[in-house]
């Protein structure tokens, strides 16, 4: 068989062990990255607590019209992500490239769209520590609100260009035929870890973007 | 064996003897001695900490080193301590090595996350010692904003990003654990037949897995609060000082339960081996360590009655931590019925397991106290505290560190130490225990508060008294050092099982072969068949 995944690491027993072991592993591993980004949610709750007028001024700031659309591209990619995982369940190497192309394609608009974000922060000087000037009352909490907002999309947009670099590992081995309907491992902890970028920035789309925008 | 048979053994310390070979190996069990070795360092440097520390409450007049290098030495000694031994100390040297072994798996699920592992905790120890070199930290071990973050002079960054390391380290060996200790278990080995080690080591992982990425966030968040000035901790900035406190304590309080868990492990299988009983109530041993791991988590408020927090937080962990006594007193209990009527015998690893459940209880006895919210008040920040922090991190981890690392000596290393010297070392560090820390009670009720480094004249007698027990002890750490090294040579062939043990870890060839078992073997029989009431 061309693409058989011949070799079990030495520690396991058989195909199956490895595969529910990596598996196993990945979700431990989310269960980690949940509660890592759980500290800066909190950090959020608390600050929105204390000053809530501020949040909302604050987020009026934020470009909700750019921040749907990256919302839009970065779910499509998930999309994407699934149905290149569903590829390497049925073992077609072209449907994995292509789906997989598409993803980054998706993840890279993202990035760009989050990059233009920045760039218009910077313009309106509203970069924490490095050119923040804000006339009002509530000088300090807002610049604490883009603080977040910088320290939470920038942790978010480092997981995007480790999924990026990820995908692009992958793609490659399925170029070159590593992957079969036996053996998908790595797409599909792939799948999983897109998925868990994608549920993280469900939540920060709202916190962030949507704040008392009635 | 034959002859034949034996030329073509070869144990995993023969695998190789270059230093390359130890430094890229993916061998569960040469990372735990790489562990041991590194782990040992970092206990030595946290022990000439110590030293300063007692050197300077000899007296009271504060006369041997200044306020500054004080709070330098407490720092350093707290950090090492905590996060560069007594949370790695038992998973990475002994859980490392024993938990393939016990569950008939011929290595960890991801050999090269463990050998990554052991590399960032060498990285966040130069990371440390860097510090050390370049002038030390002031903060505590606790690093508590806005001090750490605004008013500390010191080199609080570099610390922060050692231990950041070092969780890392951290999260990988717990990922490890979990998923061998589900995946990888020999045919037969069912989950309530696990040995108790094993089971205490799974409750820790769990621990590491969700408490330490709340640590590595909230450093972070520390360091860029003190290099950027913008932040949610500093209340000059907007943000808030107690948030700091929830989150480290989220961490730092399940972090005892990282340092004690694996303790009880260990005590388990010394305590039926060398009674040579069942462990007794095996099920609700096991149920114990997963409600102390799940309770762990509810409890962190305790550390901040005295902070702000409001009545009724501290009313609800003031609760909370006292139903950790329960499973707690479980285990004593248990451990106390697997002696009875047990043929017991006082090896060196035995004196240290029953120095590990006498010490234990004091200092959880002495928890329920600082868990009432009315006399926390009053032992706030006290050698009390100190003191009843010290017999569960230390009376309970090290004694239990230092007794499995003699049980299980001749299996890493195929030699014996030498029984009289260790039960001498045992018994020195358990004298040499309570009489450092028992005063420290007394001087704590009395008021004497910690961080400081000098002291009302009339605390002089019981400063003293406990400087002294210091000494004893440090004798007690030095001999086993010195013996077990001498049995690396000298030390009589250990063979398979010395101690007569039940365990699948005993079925295997002192020291075992690279990938442990010959055969996966098949588990037919309940953890601990020892025949009871008999040899």
């Amino acid at each position: 068989m061309r693409n058989e995944h011949a070799i079990v690491a030495e520690q396991f027993d058989d195909p199956v062990q490895e595969y529910q072991a990596a598996t196993l592993g990945m979700w431990v591993f989310l269960g980690t990255e949940i509660l890592f980004f759980g500290v800066l949610f909190a950090g959020y709750a608390v600050s929105r607590f204390n000053y809530p007028e501020a949040f909302a001024e604050a987020s009026r700031h934020t470009d909700v019209v750019f921040g749907t659309i990256s919302t839009g591209v970065l779910l499509t990619s998930g999309l994407s992500m699934a149905l290149a995982v569903r590829g390497a369940k049925l073992g077609r190497d072209k449907a994995i490239l292509g789906f997989l192309i598409l993803t980054i394609l998706l993840a890279i608009t993202f990035l760009f769209i989050e990059g233009t974000e920045y760039y218009h922060a910077y313009k309106e000087q509203l970069i924490p520590a490095f050119n923040f000037t804000y006339e009002s009352p509530h000088e300090k909490p807002v610049e604490l609100f883009f603080f977040l907002y910088f320290l939470m999309t920038g942790m978010h947009a480092v997981h995007v260009t480790i999924g990026i670099l990820i995908m692009i590992a992958i793609a490659i081995m399925a170029g070159r035929g590593r992957f079969s309907s036996y053996y998908y491992t790595p797409v599909e902890l792939t799948g999983l870890y897109w998925a868990f970028v994608d549920i993280v920035w469900v939540f920060i789309y709202p916190l962030f973007y949507l704040v008392s925008r009635a | 064996m034959s002859a034949n048979a034996a030329a073509e053994y070869t144990s995993y310390l023969d695998e190789g003897e270059t230093l390359k070979s130890w430094l890229t190996t993916l061998d569960h069990k040469r990372i735990a001695v790489l562990y041991l070795v590194s782990i040992t360092l970092f206990f030595f440097i946290g022990g000439i900490a110590a030293a300063v520390i007692r050197l300077e409450l000899v007296t009271a007049g504060g006369d041997f080193v200044t306020a500054e290098t004080y709070n330098k030495s407490f720092s350093l000694h707290g950090i090492v301590m905590v996060w560069f031994f007594l949370i790695p100390s038992i998973p990475a040297v002994l859980g490392n090595f024993l938990i393939p072994l016990m569950i008939g798996a011929r290595d960890l699920a991801f050999p090269r996350l463990n050998l990554a592992s052991w590399y960032l905790y060498t990285l966040g120890g130069i990371f440390t010692i860097g510090m050390v070199i370049a002038g030390g930290v002031d903060t505590g071990w606790t690093f508590y904003t806005p001090f750490s973050t605004m008013f500390s002079n010191t080199y609080v960054i570099a610390a922060v990003l050692g231990v950041f390391i070092v969780g890392f380290s951290s999260i990988f060996t717990g990922i490890n654990f979990i998923v061998t200790i589900h995946k990888m278990r020999a045919p037969g080995l069912t989950w309530f037949r696990l040995p108790m080690f094993v089971w205490a080591n799974y409750a820790t992982s769990v621990i590491m897995v969700l408490a330490t990425p709340v640590l590595a966030m909230t450093l972070t968040l520390v360091a860029v609060e003190r290099i950027f000035q913008i932040g949610i901790f500093d209340p000059a900035l907007g943000g808030d000082p107690l948030l700091f406190q929830h989150l480290f304590w989220f961490y730092s309080h399940p972090a005892v339960y990282i340092m004690v868990l694996p303790a009880m492990g260990v005590a388990s299988e010394l305590i039926a081996c060398f009674s040579r009983s069942p462990v007794f109530g095996y099920r609700f041993m096991a149920y114990s360590v997963m409600a102390i791991a799940i309770l762990g988590f509810l409890v962190w408020g305790h550390h901040m009655f005295v902070s702000g927090e409001s009545v009724y937080a501290g009313m609800m962990f003031s609760l909370f931590s006292f139903m950790v006594a329960i499973p707690s007193a479980i285990k004593v209990f248990n451990w106390t019925a697997t002696l009875y009527k047990g043929s017991i015998s006082f090896e060196a690893p035995m004196l240290y397991a029953l120095g590990f459940v006498f010490l234990f209880m004091i200092g959880g006895l002495t928890g329920i106290i600082v868990a009432a919210l009315a006399l926390d008040v009053h032992l706030t920040d006290t050698y009390f505290v100190i003191a009843h922090f010290h017999y569960i991190m230390v009376g309970g981890s090290v004694m239990a560190y230092l007794g499995g690392i003699h049980f299980w000596w001749p299996k890493m290393t195929g030699r014996m130490y030498p029984e009289m010297w260790g039960r001498i070392a045992a018994v020195l560090i358990f004298v040499g225990f309570n009489v450092t820390f028992f005063p420290q009670f007394l001087l704590g009720y009395l008021g004497m508060p910690r961080r400081y480094h000098e002291y009302p004249e009339e605390l002089e007698v019981l400063n003293v008294i406990s400087s002294g027990g210091a000494l004893i002890l440090a004798l007690g750490y030095l001999l086993p050092l010195l013996y077990l090294l001498w049995s690396l040579r000298y030390g009589r062939i250990a063979g398979s099982n010395p101690w007569e043990a039940k365990g699948l870890e005993w079925q295997t060839s002192s020291p075992p072969a690279k990938y442990n078992f010959r055969e996966t073997p098949i588990v037919t029989e309940e953890a601990y068949a020892y025949s009871p009431y008999k040899v």
